[in-house]
């Protein structure tokens, strides 16, 4: 198993990793590179490294020369910025001409606790879903955080990646395969399925393990790229298992749970419940907060049971 | 080296054709920015037939020498320019605008081969000039990579952001030209948002500033071989402008940024271009 470290340091070290592999690759940031780790390739190869200071939209919209030019290139800042201040250049440029840029959004969801609402990304996967050829990853862990990454410096095409900021648990062992657009079942199960995408995926897990002993089994898929999503995975669990939770670090409106209920009201309609945040959340403890809004273990063993006994009366009727 | 009176007077013959095109254009499919593209009229004319390193038969030439249009509106003139220079046919020139053609309303980098990169969203090009001139660095090019930026795109924040990141990282192979015409959609840049002093500006961010008479072809030209052979920064032409240029009614009127030409219109500015 590997060490528990951050996801941020696992995608900073992954980054100088392939930096020495792939010469192509060059590396932008917008002052930000302490926390989004992308200065470890700037210590190692100052000269494919652009620190262009606080200016995002200017960052994005540089990335475009470097990939026309031939470049891999990787943006650094917070999710929120790059949603919003980079969004411009992300539409009229990279999505455009599917330019190969990696959009690298770190602090995503409420990982950025004590800054508050202006440093959460809770829209960021609602914003980069609706941009056509536009790929979105989530990672769960820093294990996948490193697959990813050495995936993307494969991939040519635009990809935005969100990444949590924390050192959250470790689902994966380092013989783990990512593939990317394939969704993994992390844990069978027969009486509904819980899908989730990056940190949600150790909380459904963990909410799993509790409704285990409640007599539910329920199946946890873990959705590590968004777009384009695993539709005939997410298809087969409710053939399979009727109901779906979706659960993720983000707003119930244009997430995961809106691709999933997108496909699966086209093409095989299943009662499908979500979580994720209504709106904007608040400063204090991430794990904290995390309760607060009703994204933890706890808050999915609840919805679960929830589900399962409307299901119950709803079948009996 | 200045260019001969001979070399002048076929550019010039060049521009007055190119003129003479963009109303026969812009007349026959009733869409289009006139104004934006009769002020650059001279300063693509000179980069594409005088100044650039480039191959129309290998628009991927490794080394070449690229333009972004920034003001992307002002693309009717860039498609004749890229037309007459090979290109493409001279005939597509009559889709511009149209269902099915590969010459959009704004420069497309994936449907129009010879096209840099896609612009329109006003401000974005010269961001991704500078990344294009740290690529050419990186890749140990001596090439030069052109911006053309209108002056009402220059109030944008980002091209200030773009200014000082390409100060900082002294990109000395980046040549942006301003079209400076004084003149905006809505009307003159004095009224809807004046820029203060202009060189004063770029000067302070880092820049070589060159300023020039943007419809000499001489004094152009010469322009352009000072910012090719300057070092250590980038270079600025500040290339004083007229809005509508070549066609009186049209010239400092912000109503021709983008309006239909009428039959009467077009029946004047004919008139007016023949005796030119």
């Amino acid at each position: 198993m590997a060490e528990k470290i951050a996801m941020r340091d696992a995608y900073g070290n992954a980054l100088v990793k392939m930096g020495g592999i792939q010469e192509n690759i060059v590396v932008l940031e917008a002052d930000v590179g302490n926390s989004t780790k992308s200065i470890l390739f700037g210590g190692k190869y100052p000269d494919r490294y652009f620190n262009v200071g606080i200016s995002e939209i200017n960052m994005v919209a540089m990335a475009s020369g470097f990939a026309v030019s031939g470049f891999n290139t990787f943006v650094n800042t917070f999710s929120v910025f790059m949603t919003t201040r980079g969004l411009d250049p992300i539409n009229s440029l990279i999505a455009y001409d599917s330019l190969n840029v990696k959009l690298i959004g770190n602090y995503a969801g409420l990982s950025d606790s004590y800054d508050g609402a202006s440093h959460q990304a809770i829209f960021d996967i609602a914003c980069m879903r609706s941009l056509p050829n536009m790929t979105i990853i989530s990672p769960c862990d820093q294990v996948e955080t490193e697959k990813a990454v050495f995936a993307c410096g494969k991939y040519k095409g635009p990809v935005y990646m969100r990444l949590s900021r924390n050192a959250n648990p470790i689902v994966y062992d380092d013989s783990y395969e990512f593939e990317l657009g394939k969704g993994v079942v992390i844990k069978e199960g027969s009486d509904m399925t819980i899908i989730a995408t990056g940190y949600m995926v150790q909380k459904s897990l963990a909410a799993a393990r509790m409704l285990e002993e409640k007599g539910i089994c329920a199946k946890v898929v873990n959705i590590h790229t968004i777009k384009p999503l695993d539709e005939e995975l997410i298809i087969n669990c409710a053939k399979q298992t009727g109901i779906v939770l979706t659960v993720e670090e983000h707003s119930v409106y244009g997430g995961l749970g809106s691709a999933v209920s997108e496909v699966l009201s086209r093409n095989y309609p299943v009662p499908v419940h979500s979580m994720g945040l209504t709106g904007y959340a608040e400063s204090g403890g991430y794990e904290q907060l995390l309760t607060k809004y009703s994204l933890d273990e706890n808050a999915i063993y609840q919805k679960v049971q929830k589900i399962m006994k409307q299901n119950k009366s709803y079948k009996l009727i | 080296m200045s260019l001969s009176l001979t070399r002048i007077e076929e550019l010039s013959g060049l521009c007055k054709k190119f003129r003479r095109q963009l109303i026969d254009i812009l007349y026959s499919v009733q869409t289009g920015h006139p104004g934006g593209s009769l002020s650059c009229t001279e300063i693509l004319a000179l980069l594409f037939f005088e100044k650039m390193n480039i191959d129309p038969a290998h628009t991927n030439m490794e080394g070449r020498d690229r333009l972004i249009l920034s003001k992307g509106h002002a693309a009717p003139m860039l498609y004749i320019n890229m037309a007459h220079r090979g290109y493409f046919k001279l005939e597509d020139l009559d889709t511009l605008r149209q269902t099915g053609s590969h010459l959009q309303g704004h420069p497309c980098y994936h449907k129009t081969p010879g096209i840099e990169l896609s612009t329109g969203s006003l401000g974005l090009g010269l961001s991704a000039g500078v990344g294009m001139a740290l690529s050419d660095r990186l890749n140990r090019r001596n090439s030069h990579v052109y911006v053309l930026l209108g002056d009402g795109e220059i109030q944008e924040g980002i091209i200030w952001e773009a200014a000082m990141s390409a100060g900082k990282y002294k990109v000395d192979n980046l040549i942006a030209i301003l079209d400076n015409n004084g003149v905006q959609l809505d009307g003159t840049i004095r009224d809807i948002m004046p820029l203060g002093d202009v060189q004063a500006k770029w000067s302070s961010f880092g820049w070589n500033v060159i300023t020039a008479d943007g419809h000499d072809i001489a004094a152009l030209s010469d322009a352009f071989d000072l910012a090719v052979r300057h070092r250590g920064s980038p270079t600025i032409i500040i290339a004083g402008t007229v809005k509508g240029k070549g066609i009186s009614f049209m010239e400092g009127k912000n109503q021709w940024h983008g309006k239909p030409v009428t039959q009467k219109e077009y029946r004047m500015a004919v008139e007016e271009l023949s005796v030119q």
